[in-house]
């Protein structure tokens, strides 16, 4: 009998890096196009499309899609979720299928994102223009903010984000910040797909140039272009396709996505913990499986000292632990919990809205056995998890099942 | 407004006067502050505030140095997260060398006010920040 199960039927991403001579709709079209064949479908069997930008959220990448694709008359949904975009969309897919509104769903996010630079920061310019000091927004503030009051930019808001819990807890330190950077630098040499594959020695993310400390350029992720896309399917359908489709879909074993809940500080600092964990919590619940069943985790490295915290937040190690959890190795893809095999945020790179989608092909690949050199041998249970600075986690596990 | 005429605050939580200090929006029902003009309380969704002094001293913690930042924006500078007494504060931290070795996590500072530049009509603005205790 059909459950209320939804599943990854087929998905796809693309190489992350630069892309000049494709724009926004060809990375999108290219990564729908790849998963449908994957799952054995065409544009004709898709019920619902969720469409994920953010830089140019405002243009409707969803209909363009469409336009090149396949006008169906199905129903968009252009999301836009800071950098839980993809994984904002996937949910959309997954609860119109979950909602019994169609069977079958398709999620897209794309970016491009290349030479973009520091992202935020400098909202406003600091002069008086001749008028005289004038107050105004929610501070009241004469002149721009950023720099005289704490900075907009991610790489110091992150930095503040790992500092606080060398805080909490002790033991963080630059050189350990620096090797979390060179696990995923050392990751990504398996991953053709990753923007930058090189091994990167300590010595050389340490000496690399400062952006905020303790982050240096080689522990910040990397802006490029890319596209990945999903399809989901219900229970019920996929026990009406062949045993290879079948054999192949990967059963959504939880999604969440949540919002950070008010904490003294939250509108100071973004608090980028209490909602991972509470999506974590909520997401091992749904599942049935704890932190230990995970084999693999692809986790929100947007910056090395955002991955830190996050070993914490998912529960990976106990409360306060994340430093001597790390130093243990059991991140690294031979340990006991192999986290950003990918080569995570910071060497595969970050298209805002397909990272999470991207991360959810990685766990995929791994699940379905067909990750090539860099398998995790008898992976069954992976997790995949992104945060938009504001904020949004969306949390996936995804299960090795047959259906 | 308390300021000196030929003053103005950087921020309108900044009050200026003899004894500078920052002044924090805290809701009536449930004590959550804040620092920006309000429409509720984001904790308990009460619409009742009052202005609240904040401690001038507190404790970093945690604080980076940004070194590339927006253009037009000086580097380096030093924002931190400062606890004063219960009230996270966000700031530059000031008066202090900005590299590593003489910032420090738990490392003691009170607020500190200076003035960040002089508009066409001969106005002063004021801004703040936090500067180690002790002198280094």
């Amino acid at each position: 009998m059909a459950s209320s199960d939804v599943w990854i039927l087929g998905i796809h991403m693309t190489k992350f890096g630069k892309h000049p001579d494709q724009d926004i709709v060809d990375l999108a079209a290219e990564a729908a196009q790849a998963a449908l064949a994957d799952g054995g479908v065409t544009m004709k069997d898709i019920g619902v499309l969720a469409a994920g930008n953010l830089m140019n959220a405002s243009a409707g990448l969803g209909q363009q899609l469409q336009k090149q694709i396949g006008q169906t008359g199905i129903p968009v949904y252009n999301v836009a979720n800071a950098c839980a975009t993809g994984a904002t969309a996937l949910r959309t897919a997954i609860m119109a299928v979950k909602a019994g509104e169609c069977d079958l769903g398709l999620a897209v996010g794309a970016e491009k994102l290349s030479g973009a630079g520091l992202l935020a920061g400098g909202s406003r310019a600091a002069d008086d223009s001749g008028r005289g000091w004038t107050p105004s927004g929610r501070y009241g503030a004469v002149a721009g903010l950023d720099g005289r009051v704490g900075t907009e930019t991610m790489p110091g808001v992150f930095a503040q984000v790992g500092m606080e819990y060398g805080h909490r807890y002790g033991g963080v330190s630059f050189g350990l910040f620096a090797r979390i950077a060179e696990k995923n630098h050392a990751h990504s040499t398996l991953n053709p797909l990753a923007t930058y594959t090189r091994k990167m020695t300590l010595e050389e993310i340490m000496n690399d140039v400062m952006i905020a400390y303790p982050n240096t350029r080689s522990m910040c992720s990397a802006n490029c272009d890319g596209a990945a896309a999903a399809v989901v399917v219900s229970d019920a359908r996929l026990r009406t396709l062949d045993p290879d489709q079948r054999r192949r879909a990967v059963k959504v074993a939880a999604s969440v996505l949540t919002t950070d809940p008010w904490q003294e500080a939250c509108q100071v600092l973004p608090d980028v913990n209490t909602l991972t964990r509470n999506a974590a919590t909520t997401a091992y619940e749904q599942a049935g499986v704890s932190p230990e069943d995970l084999d693999l985790v692809e986790l929100h490295d947007c910056f090395a000292t955002a991955e830190l915290v996050h070993y914490d937040n998912l529960m990976l190690c106990k409360e306060g632990n994340a430093a001597d959890f790390f130093a243990s190795g059991a991140t690294w893809r031979d340990g006991s919990m192999p986290v950003n095999v990918s080569g995570g945020l910071e060497s595969k790179g970050h298209p805002i809205a397909a990272t999470g989608i991207a991360n959810i092909w990685e766990v995929c690949h791994h699940l379905r056995g067909e990750a090539g050199p860099r398998q995790i041998d008898g992976a069954k249970v992976g997790l995949a998890h992104v945060i938009g600075l504001g904020s949004a986690c969306g949390l996936h596990i995804l299960e090795k099942a047959a259906a | 407004m308390t300021a000196a005429s030929g003053q103005v605050p950087l921020v309108d939580y900044l009050v200026l006067g003899p004894a500078p200090h920052l002044e924090a929006s805290q809701c009536t029902e449930c004590g959550a502050r804040f620092f920006n003009r309000r429409n509720a309380c984001a904790s308990c969704s009460g619409t009742s505030f009052a202005r609240v002094p904040v401690a001038t001293e507190g404790e970093v913690r945690s604080f980076t140095i940004v070194s590339r930042a927006a253009p037009g924006i000086p580097v380096p500078f030093v924002p931190a997260v400062v606890d004063c007494d219960g009230t996270s504060v966000r700031t530059n931290l000031v008066n202090v060398e900005p590299d590593p070795d003489h910032v420090s996590l738990g490392m003691k500072v009170r607020l500190t006010t200076f003035p960040i530049g002089t508009d066409s009509n001969g106005v002063e603005a004021i801004g703040f920040g936090f500067e180690p205790q002790e002198g280094p």
